[in-house]
């Protein structure tokens, strides 16, 4: 049984990727209507034109460019960049590696302060804290990430001096003081996330609150806080793990700004560099990894998930 | 339906977010007719001075005054942002009507298609799409309402999967209406709360791609006032301590999007209760 989840959910996984490389080869490939002119301008010499349109080979059929393209990149020769001249994939890793360490500084600064935010606003439910805990949570959610970074700039950089006011360092910097420059770009990260997880716990966290086993729990006798560590807390947190994996998503959407206004050379400014570029090969690479990466992670926690959950992991069904 | 009006206006965060977004759509609509100084003219001489009495929130680096230019920032985003959004959910209605109605193939097939939307983050979409089209308020528009459809008729999908089981929709089925009228009249009707929801929440979220858009030169162009546009060319100053260039801009889209969303969640909250 367990089995035919797994499959199903993979070649799920698969065939959104492979709509998702239509979409993102129409993106780069079909709107542009002609690369060559949309690289070079309106003003360009027709014959620049055909003989960069030619150079590229975007002036094949487009199934087989398509061909190509995805060919190429499932082999991981993900073409050559029209900005650098050279292939897109090491690009691509460095930019990967450099992301994935802010992810990770955001990760686990935002994963316990959202669990035990969410925590603490369901045990107080409808109280002061639970309020405030909401509207701090909205609010923090939903401003841009530009914004709460350029006060945190301000505030901390500018003004206090307490951290670098851009996240590059020298090529021999060790691991802390990666880390310490990475800390102030992280946090606009975590206060999007904040009030995800948070409302995400505190919704579980009250729904097994009410449930029938903890009243079980609590009539058997235990005490308070082994009702809530033993049995609230386990079922509370399990649908916090799929929200924590469709948030890498908005935290991707992120990192294009936060990486700029830090000056930061991740995958975000990859994207952003490529597209001001117009870099075509580049951009698709970026944003196809991207779009791969969600499937992967989305693909791990519905697995994480029904590892987790007896009801789905037994049922076989969705 | 007055019950829940009297209980909306007696909630203190819907009143307050009311408040913000109802000044700011003042702002935009009356703002060039009240603000001290033209908002585009620059004066070179008097570029960069702090907050004074002659320039309530100072100058930028052209000497544009500042404040004029926050007021009136608030009138392209609340254009570009609602009219996105009101695209995307008559775009996202139909999706999801359409999905709902016929289920089986249709819905699989169309399901499939928004999930790999859904699986990249707005603003890469919109990269990807405006660098391809180039950059204007009316591309900026259509890619946030395309990118933003899928999420709406998700919402409206899973509505209208309990309403179609439902006897007036076999009733209507049976007078063989025609199908149009049976979304569109019958069902349409029935399914507008979510709707109603979904596009508050979705407005927040346009603003806030919107002004992400502008900050990073794809959103709105020069020499608007736009608040993330303004950030955007002030922004690599603040080292030398010109806060004022991006301080009053960031409130105010901070400001904006956190009234936008006490408002949706008031909306939202009475339909859980």
């Amino acid at each position: 049984m367990i089995s035919r989840f797994i499959l199903r959910r993979i070649v799920l996984a698969l065939l959104t990727l492979w709509l998702l490389s239509v979409l993102i080869f129409a993106g780069g490939h079909l709107l542009p209507g002609n690369v060559g002119r949309a690289m070079l301008g309106p003003f360009a010499d027709p014959t620049a034109v055909e003989v960069l349109n030619h150079q590229m080979g975007t002036d094949r059929p487009v199934l087989v460019q398509y061909g190509d393209w995805i060919a190429g990149f499932v082999t991981g020769d993900m073409g050559e960049s029209y900005a650098y001249r050279s292939p897109v994939a090491p690009f691509l890793f460095t930019a990967l590696v450099n992301s994935a360490k802010l992810a990770v500084v955001a990760f686990v600064m935002v994963v316990p302060l959202g669990i035990l935010g969410g925590v603490v606003a369901a045990l107080y439910r409808g109280r002061v804290a639970d309020r405030a805990l909401s509207i701090v949570g909205l609010s923090a959610t939903v401003v841009p990430e530009f914004v709460s970074g350029i006060v945190l700039i301000l505030i901390f950089g500018v003004w206090l001096r307490w951290f670098p006011i851009s996240a590059t360092w020298k090529d021999d910097a060790g691991p802390f003081t990666q880390l310490y420059h990475l800390i102030l770009p992280a946090i606009p990260l975590v206060l999007i996330l904040f009030g995800y997880i948070a409302r995400m716990a505190r919704a579980g966290m009250i729904e097994a609150l009410e449930a029938d086993y903890t009243r079980t729990a609590v009539l058997k006798g235990l005490s308070y806080p082994q009702v809530i560590w033993r049995h609230v807390l386990r079922n509370a947190l399990l649908p916090t793990i799929s929200v924590i994996a469709t948030q890498t998503i908005y935290l991707i959407g992120g990192l294009v700004v936060i990486e700029i206004l830090f000056h930061y050379q991740g995958i975000g400014s990859l994207i952003y560099t490529a597209a001001k570029k117009k870099d075509f090969p580049m951009l698709q690479a970026g944003v196809m990894a991207i779009g791969a990466l969600f499937a992967l992670t989305t693909l791990l926690a519905d697995l994480l998930y029904a590892r987790l959950n007896p009801r789905i992991r037994f049922g076989g069904r969705e | 339906m007055k019950d829940d009006l009297r209980r909306l206006f007696r909630s203190a965060s819907f009143n307050i977010g009311l408040g913000i977004v109802l000044f700011w759509v003042a702002c935009a609509l009356f703002g060039p007719l009240v603000v001290p100084y033209d908002p585009f003219a620059d004066d070179l001489m008097g570029a960069l001075m702090p907050p004074s009495s002659a320039h309530w929130f100072g100058t930028d680096q052209l000497g544009r005054d500042v404040f004029s230019r926050v007021i009136v920032g608030a009138r392209d985003i609340l254009t570009v942002a609602p009219a996105a959004t009101l695209i995307s959910t008559f775009l996202g209605t139909s999706l999801g009507l359409v999905m709902g109605y016929f289920g089986g193939w249709v819905d699989e097939v169309l399901g499939r298609l928004v999930d790999a939307v859904l699986a990249l983050p707005t603003v890469i979409v919109a990269l990807l799409a405006l660098t391809a089209l180039g950059t204007s308020m009316i591309t900026v528009m259509v890619v946030i309402a395309f990118s933003f459809a899928p999420i709406i008729a998700r919402t409206v999908r899973s509505a209208v999967l309990t309403e179609r089981g439902l006897d007036y929709v076999a009733a209507a089925e049976l007078r063989r209406e025609n199908t149009f009228y049976i979304l569109f009249v019958e069902i349409l009707p029935n399914v507008l709360p979510p709707i109603l929801v979904e596009t508050t929440v979705r407005l927040g979220y346009a603003i806030f791609t919107v002004a992400t858009l502008s900050f990073i030169g794809f959103g709105i162009q020069p020499p608007s006032p736009d608040w993330g546009l303004s950030i955007s060319s002030n922004y690599g100053m603040i080292g030398g301590g010109f806060w004022w260039t991006v301080v009053f801009d960031s409130t105010a889209i901070a400001s904006l999007v956190i009234g936008i969303n006490l408002v949706a969640d008031g909306i939202e909250g009475l339909r859980h209760d």
